[in-house]
């Protein structure tokens, strides 16, 4: 530093009280609802409540204890939002669990194994703290994460692991376990495009023409979209699966319009979802079914009978719900996955939706903050690109189940039961907190050499 | 139990949802504004330098370099002014300084802020740039003074 005071020094502050003040309150918010539920249904406190409130309030301090031992600069609020998410989720999973349970129906329970995954997906999210010191070195393996991405979204549709439910061929089976690797494969795609585009952005984003006040890329430039795009309709074709159709196309379109400052490429992408969902809505006829169910559900109510019992159980909740325990939201089929955005809806209302989504958009906004902050091109696309897919399944999944768009088949992040969709988005938790530690942490020392002769590339006398 | 209690419970689980979503807000923004400066010189009474978040251009911050000048080299003497855009240097014709020194490729270095801290980075040039004897391989923070060796040509941050 050359003159004393000139340069205002930075004290980083890491935050961890504040997190894990947060931190016993989202425990409580689980807690007190599980016991709210035993209240609501039968009016006493749930027996196991002391087994299973300590399991989760000891792996949520574990996180804990493992974010303030391995990255003490992370952001202090993320852990907090997310306990709170997954314990909600849990406790409605609970709840349903009983309500089928009592409705004498086949399926069930979920909430045991849900659990069980939390517990597996916290432990995923300390191991990707340990072993990823620095997620720079993430941006080595780029090419070996987009072979993965590609591996992983086959996977479905080979002929003995794979198996369709539902209308959708997205699940592998082995053995008692089924896996939707769609889910592990937006991480690997997430970070094959981060480390694609930092290499190629400068290509992507210097050439091009203008038409109308827009920049258009050049023609040649337009390969990477279009294969983003082919294998996003590939998707939809050989999977049916509308929803990863559009959360893959859709993010990246957003990390070339991050990663190059075209708006171009907004507008190139908007075009080709357009083609894309004219050619699904012509050639297929489950896509045709859901648009017809979102344009008007009434039409046919035995082939909408989900989105109708869902979109009623919102009108039951109001605006502040029935109370845990006191809806019936097990009258919707998948109340406890897909649809579980309207059981909280129908027990919480208005006004609990409303928090659970303002929960949603802070997690995206402190991914987006982490990007902003971030000093490395890589770790900056890699937080955008985490984030805008996170919230763009949170849109997809809100907005079909609202029936604000049609209804394609994400899961609610942390809500929904679904053992591969909690482990993936601990891990995404984990891949963020890991950038937000490496942008806070104090800037090393910089020394001014004085001389600079020994290092000197060119003699120059 | 009684319709009341059930109630109230409800409306209780409500209100404590609320107020951690809010209390998480809070976190956020004591995050933003309440980072601590050490300002050695500065009186305790007065305000502390807000510093420009997000996008919105905030005034300068007190001690930000205001030129970043060549202090050896074939362009020995020149400088161009910089605020809070990023100063690409090289031999290209779209670098701040069009650097006439062989040893400097087209586009070779980057000096960018992130509104509290210069940073320099290397765009990949051929002869690498250096602080001192290190190579620049990722954003390197700079601070007033240092000098930055690109080729033949020694580039420093000055007020």
């Amino acid at each position: 530093m050359s003159a004393p005071g000139s340069t205002p020094t930075w004290i980083p502050r890491k935050r961890r009280t504040a997190e894990l003040g947060l931190l016993l309150l989202a425990i409580a918010i689980g807690i007190g609802s599980y016991a709210a539920v035993g209240l609501g249904l039968d009016g006493s406190v749930p027996p196991g409540i002391y087994t299973v409130g300590a399991v989760y309030a000891i792996v949520a301090l574990g996180a804990h204890v493992a974010v303030r031992r391995f990255a003490g600069y992370a952001d202090p609020v993320l852990l907090p939002l997310v306990v709170a998410l997954n314990g909600i989720g849990l406790v409605m999973i609970y709840r349903i669990d009983l309500g089928l349970d009592a409705m004498g129906s086949p399926y069930g329970p979920f909430a045991q194994g849900q659990l069980r995954w939390t517990v597996l997906g916290i432990l995923m999210f300390v191991a990707v703290l340990v072993l990823i010191r620095d997620h720079r070195r993430l941006q080595q393996y780029t090419y070996t994460f987009g072979l993965a991405a590609i591996a992983l979204l086959v996977l479905p549709i080979l002929p003995v692991i794979g198996n369709a439910k539902r209308g959708a061929q997205i699940w592998i089976q082995l053995g008692p376990f089924s896996f939707q690797p769609a889910e592990a494969a937006k991480i690997a795609l997430a970070i094959f495009f981060a480390g694609y585009l930092v290499a190629k952005r400068d290509a992507l984003a210097l050439a091009g023409r203008r038409i109308l006040g827009v920049d258009l890329p050049r023609g040649r430039d337009l390969g990477p979209i279009l294969l983003g795009w082919l294998i996003s309709v590939g998707i939809l074709v050989f999977q049916r699966d509308l929803g990863s159709s559009l959360l893959f196309f859709g993010l990246f379109v957003v990390m070339l319009y991050v990663a190059t400052e075209r708006p171009g490429w907004l507008f190139v992408g908007t075009a080709l979802f357009a083609v894309g969902a004219w050619f699904g809505y012509a050639a297929f006829g489950h896509v045709r079914e859901r648009f017809d169910a979102w344009l008007d559900p009434w039409s046919d109510p035995d082939q909408n009978y989900q989105l109708i019992t869902a979109l009623y159980g919102l009108g039951h909740g109001g605006l502040l719900g029935r109370g845990w325990g006191e809806g019936s939201p097990e009258l919707t089929p998948f109340g406890f996955s897909d649809f579980i955005l309207s059981s909280i809806g129908e027990e919480l209302g208005l006004t609990g939706l409303m928090a659970v989504i303002v929960v949603y958009g802070l997690i995206v906004e402190r991914g987006l903050r982490i990007a902003l902050t971030c000093r490395d091109a890589f770790g900056k696309l890699l937080a955008v690109g985490l984030s805008v897919s996170f919230a763009l399944q949170v849109f997809v999944v809100a907005g079909g189940v609202t029936r604000l768009i049609p209804l394609t088949g994400l899961t609610a992040p942390f809500l929904a039961a679904g053992g591969s969709s909690i482990i993936m988005n601990w891990i995404i938790v984990a891949l963020l907190l890991r950038i937000s530690d490496q942008t806070r942490r104090p800037a090393p020392e910089v020394s001014t050499i004085s001389g600079d002769d020994e290092t000197q590339v060119v003699k120059l006398s | 139990m009684s319709e009341l209690t059930l109630t109230l419970i409800k409306l209780g689980f409500l209100a404590v949802l609320w107020l951690f979503v809010l209390s998480a807000v809070s976190v956020i923004r004591t995050d933003i504004f309440g980072t601590k400066v050490q300002t050695p010189k500065q009186p305790k009474g007065e305000k502390k330098p807000k510093q420009p978040k997000g996008g919105t251009r905030t005034r300068r911050v007190r001690g930000a370099p205001s030129q970043l000048v060549i202090v050896d080299g074939p362009n020995a003497g020149q400088s161009v002014p910089v605020s809070t855009e990023p100063v690409l240097l090289g031999r290209g014709t779209d670098a701040a300084i069009r650097l006439d020194d062989d040893y400097v490729s087209t586009r070779h270095a980057r000096f960018a802020t992130n509104g509290e801290q210069w940073f320099v980075e290397d765009l990949g040039s051929t002869n690498g740039t250096f602080i001192g004897s290190q190579r620049v391989t990722s954003p390197v923070p700079v601070a007033l003074g240092t000098a930055v060796r690109l080729g033949k040509t020694i580039v420093e941050l000055r007020k």
